[in-house]
């Protein structure tokens, strides 16, 4: 197949039942996609990816604008264009209850794809995937990345010209989206255009072409060189940091030249203003070392948009101090000591023991269904331990959880507050649940709507509040008894940069009352935000250390500086190949 | 290779569609249990536990009167075998028994009974006070009550040698359920409502489930046709149906006696056609609102209760308002229901099976044309 235009897309307005003349899904988008690359559909929740790619499999009938996928119009030829066309959707359209090989016989069946040409294409799919061994497996039995594996193989019966992947790198551990990736690749050099939807930047950085995302609008087309060159210079390193390095990053984001900073290990990244040297008079002091580092497109994005927050919280201000009691220990406000829940045969969590100190923001990271939300449960006392114990504060969460909830705000990983209540309302029922009462609650919630900024939307109902602020709303909501312990369960997944970086800026003011933060993500970038990492496998703590410190434990000379995510794969290899040399049981 | 394959109605997908959504049915258990467990399950409720028969009541009889007349009749009533009295003097004494619904009807006999009598104009006569809040029992202790007093009435003239009366005595006899057994007739009509169950209950969920768990989307962006997703919806539940229906057949006629006088071609014709009404509602609910819990609770108010409540199953639809009669001219079951309890009574009549069928055929074209209508190809709209 010659290499040619497969999508062409222009003035294309979309915008859903229910949503006001003023609102848009997508807003005037302009758009060309070749064959024989992938191109990367890059934005935070929201953006639009998800409309986009439903226009362009004729899922959708737009308001507005022309389409044209592979020459045809996907309304009016629609079942000509689902021949040749693989649409992938988000939870990977497959029937759980099917196994693997009734699941390819399906999309086999209804692509029209028979005979001795079916036996052919399974017999590909089924190697490209590593799926051969499974097909008598049930798809609701497969692990996140073999699902997905499997959800690929389905949209490519039937070998279409244009395939639509949304958002395929969710839910599914690094090393599975490196082996996607890798396939995705090889349909591409065959000739196959690739639309690959993601909210990671660094996946969108991959690809061979790029269009970026924001609030409905292309905000770049072309490709992500193009971008990563433009920022090259003012991307740069603080190293050698003396002091705290949050509070570096607050003085740094409060400067001029400043536009984006990030905390990345034990250093400090940022972005400079556009001609901006760096700031050496001003930081040089406590950071005697700040070197130029290659950019990456989030850099870029955060350009576009306008540079990132000042880094400022209003949250500082209005907190306290939070004290220890006497009897405490400082160094052990969480502790988990061999700590182990099974579910039936299945060991979850399997003897794990850590402890966070006061003031500490501790992560745990790992692949989906590692253990990692099995020991957040119980470390904040939803989920009992099937045998060692759990502290938090002292309290033992195996015989008094209500006393130890009290002293812990938690944040679910989903928006997880009233939707059809008002934002002052969800405070103050938030404050009632946490025994505050008359005027001690008048005054918390007036407190929160102010440093949250909420002041604004004090009457509009949580569900439509735009997403940075239901973030906020639902830290406040988690902070009103003011919990000495924080826990946050995927903070921001999903969420745009700018939102993320205003997210840890109240992060930081809190850790630097003394308020102890665990968190648990997937996300490498919020990974460097934390004081130290334990990474979770197959229900164990195979590492625990400072993010700096798990890097360097995986450099050698091939490559003398790893990513958080290289140190991730790494490690976990390191763990596979050791249990294969012991010989172990899996 | 050719590419016209997309053209058209295709066999091929519907059949493939069609085992897919067959596994899925034998995969679920919960299915399964709605389809087999649930039947058996709800005829032998409707079968043994529930009776409409009135056999052994429970009367109080208040003897304010008690003269030997009065006697005589409380006599006579207490030897009915349908009734078991209990005397008093007054109504008082038997206020807390009726109220705790341990009596179900009380029979006053009131003071100037014998003077009445005696004086021969006839003017006697008796009060029958009944429990309202059952409504079926109370018709029938009232009437009940009536007839053993004026056949009372009558053998006393006889005895007299008066007899004024034309000499006609009324004996009711029931046809078609000569023991009158309220089984009989409840048990072909709760098969209706198992296959309400079945056909709109069951069928709510699966266009609902598709939405929730994102296969819809994937199956839209295939060439897949609107005639084939409907069908391969309609067909393997259809089947369910038959087979959830032998099942309830071979329960009634083997385990219940219930006799079955109609032919099982005719059965086989009913059956289909109010499938057809049953799932029409569950695909229409299912399809409409895109959510298993809403299109459950939807079939659960729109076909499982007017099947119960409706039909004339369990409440006569003509003792009911005319507005609500007007209402159940809606609903598939009511003609089912006398379809079947036709069926398995009286037999193959075709002056009461042919309106009903075709009220039932209407009632499916009706049914599956507003889902095969509102079936969008896209996820808009």
């Amino acid at each position: 197949m010659a290499a040619g235009l497969a999508v062409s897309i222009r003035g294309l307005t979309h915008r859903y039942a229910g949503q006001g003349a003023e609102e848009h899904a997508l807003d005037d988008v302009a758009l060309s996609i070749d064959r024989g690359v992938i191109t990367g559909l890059a934005g935070p929740d929201g953006a639009g990816k998800t409309t986009l790619m439903r226009l362009m499999a004729g899922l959708l009938k737009p308001v507005s604008g022309e389409i044209e996928v592979l020459g045809l119009d996907p309304l009016r030829a629609a079942s000509e264009l689902h021949l040749r066309v693989g649409y992938m959707p988000q939870k990977f359209g497959l029937y759980e209850d099917l196994t693997v090989m009734e699941n390819l016989v399906l999309y086999a069946d209804l692509r029209g794809v028979t005979g001795a040409a079916r036996q052919a294409q399974f017999e590909r799919l089924l190697d490209f995937t590593d799926l051969h061994r499974f097909t008598g497996r049930l798809a609701g039995k497969l692990s996140g990345g073999m699902k997905q594996k499997l959800g690929l193989a389905c949209t490519l019966v039937g070998q279409p010209e244009l395939l639509l992947l949304d958002e395929p790198g969710v839910g599914v551990d690094p090393i599975s989206r490196r082996e996607l990736w890798r396939m995705v690749q090889a349909l591409a050099a065959e000739g196959m255009a690739v639309v690959w939807a993601t909210a990671y930047l660094e996946e969108a950085e991959r690809c061979d072409a790029l269009c970026l995302m924001n609030a409905g609008r292309v905000i770049f087309a072309g490709p992500p060189g193009e971008q990563i060159a433009r920022m090259r210079g003012r991307s740069v390193l603080a190293c050698d940091i003396r002091g705290n390095r949050r509070h570096f990053l607050r003085r740094a984001l409060g400067l001029p030249g400043v536009i984006d900073g990030v905390i990345q290990g034990d250093a400090v990244r940022l972005v400079l203003a556009e001609g901006q040297a760096p700031p050496m008079a001003e930081l040089g002091e406590d950071a005697p070392r700040i070197v130029p580092v290659e950019p990456r497109l989030e850099d870029a994005f955060i350009d576009l948009v306008g540079g990132g927050p000042d880094g400022r919280s209003a949250l500082a201000g209005t907190l306290a101090e939070v004290a220890l009691p006497a009897h405490i220990d400082p160094e052990a406000v969480i502790r988990a000591h061999d700590l182990t829940r099974r579910f039936g045969d299945f060991v979850a969590t399997d003897h794990v023991s850590f402890s966070v100190r006061r003031g500490e923001i501790f992560g745990l990271l790992g692949p989906n269904g590692a253990g990692k939300s099995t020991t957040f449960r119980m470390m904040c006392g939803l989920l009992a331990p099937t045998s060692g114990e759990a502290q938090v504060m002292g309290i033992d969460l195996k015989h008094s959880a209500p006393a130890a909830r009290q002293k812990l705000g938690y944040m679910a990983q989903k928006f997880s507050l009233y939707g059809n209540l008002g934002v002052e309302r969800n405070l103050r029922f938030f404050a009632g649940i946490y025994g505050l009462s008359g005027r001690s609650r008048d005054r918390k919630v007036a407190q929160m709507l102010e440093s949250f900024e909420l002041d604004h939307y004090r009457g509009t109902q949580a569900a439509e509040l735009p997403l940075g602020f239901k973030q906020r709303l639902s830290l406040a909501c988690a902070l009103m008894h003011e919990p000495p312990l924080l826990f946050l369960d995927e903070p921001t997944s999903g969420v745009d940069p700018v939102t993320r970086r205003e997210f840890w800026s109240h992060i930081n003011a809190l850790v630097d009352r003394g308020v102890t933060v665990m968190v648990t993500t997937h996300f490498m970038d919020e990974a460097e935000y934390c004081d130290r990492i334990g990474l979770v496998y197959r229900g164990r703590l195979i590492a625990v250390g400072p993010p700096d410190d798990l890097k360097r434990q995986v450099a050698d000379a091939a490559l003398p500086d790893p990513t958080f995510e290289d140190a991730f794969i790494r490690l976990i290899e390191r763990d596979d190949a050791a249990r294969a040399a012991a010989g172990g049981a899996p | 290779m050719t590419r016209t394959l997309h053209e058209g109605f295709s066999l091929r997908r519907l059949r493939a569609l069609c085992i897919k959504e067959t596994k899925q049915i034998l995969r679920d258990p919960s299915s399964l249990l709605i389809a087999v467990v649930l039947p058996v399950v709800l005829l032998f409720i409707f079968g043994f536990g529930i009776s409409l028969d009135t056999n052994r009541l429970s009367l109080g009889i208040v003897l304010e009167d008690q003269g030997a007349e009065a006697q005589r009749f409380a006599a006579v009533a207490a030897g009915s075998p349908y009734i078991h009295l209990r005397f008093a003097r007054t109504r008082a004494e038997l206020a807390t028994p009726m109220a705790e619904g341990a009596l179900r009807g009380l029979i006053v006999i009131p003071q100037d009974f014998g003077a009445r009598l005696a004086a021969g104009d006839g003017s006697a006569r008796i009060q029958v006070l009944t429990d309202g809040s059952e409504p079926n029992t109370a018709n029938f202790v009232a009437s009940y009550a009536q007839g053993l007093f004026e056949s009372w009435l009558h053998a006393r003239a006889d005895a007299r040698g008066v007899s004024a009366d034309p000499p006609v005595s009324l004996e009711p006899r029931y046809w078609f359920n000569p023991s009158t057994e309220s089984r009989n007739f409840l048990i072909p009509g709760s098969i209706a409502v198992v296959m309400t169950i079945i056909g709109a209950l069951l069928t709510s969920l699966v266009v609902a489930r598709e939405w929730e768990r994102g296969t819809m989307e994937a199956l839209l962006a295939t060439p897949v046709r609107r005639g084939e997703l409907l069908l391969s919806k309609a067909l393997p539940y259809y089947g369910l149906g038959l087979i959830a229906m032998a099942v309830c057949v071979v329960i009634a006629v083997v385990l219940m006696h219930v006799p079955l006088r109609g032919s099982i071609a005719m059965l086989f014709v009913a059956t289909s056609l109010f499938l057809g009404s049953a799932l029409g509602l569950g695909l229409l609910l299912s399809t409409l609102t895109r959510n298993q819990f809403n299109a459950a609770l939807a079939a659960l108010n729109a076909a499982f209760l007017p099947a119960v409540m409706l039909s004339g199953l369990i409440f006569e639809i003509s003792s009911m308002p005319a507005f609500v009669q007007a209402v159940t001219l809606i609903v598939p079951a009511r003609y089912f229901v006398t379809v079947m309890q036709t069926l398995f009574q009286a037999g193959d009549i075709a002056a009461i099976l042919l309106p009903n069928l075709l009220f039932l055929l209407v009632s499916a074209l009706f049914w599956l044309g507003l889902t095969a209508r509102r079936t969008r190809m896209r996820l808009d709209g």
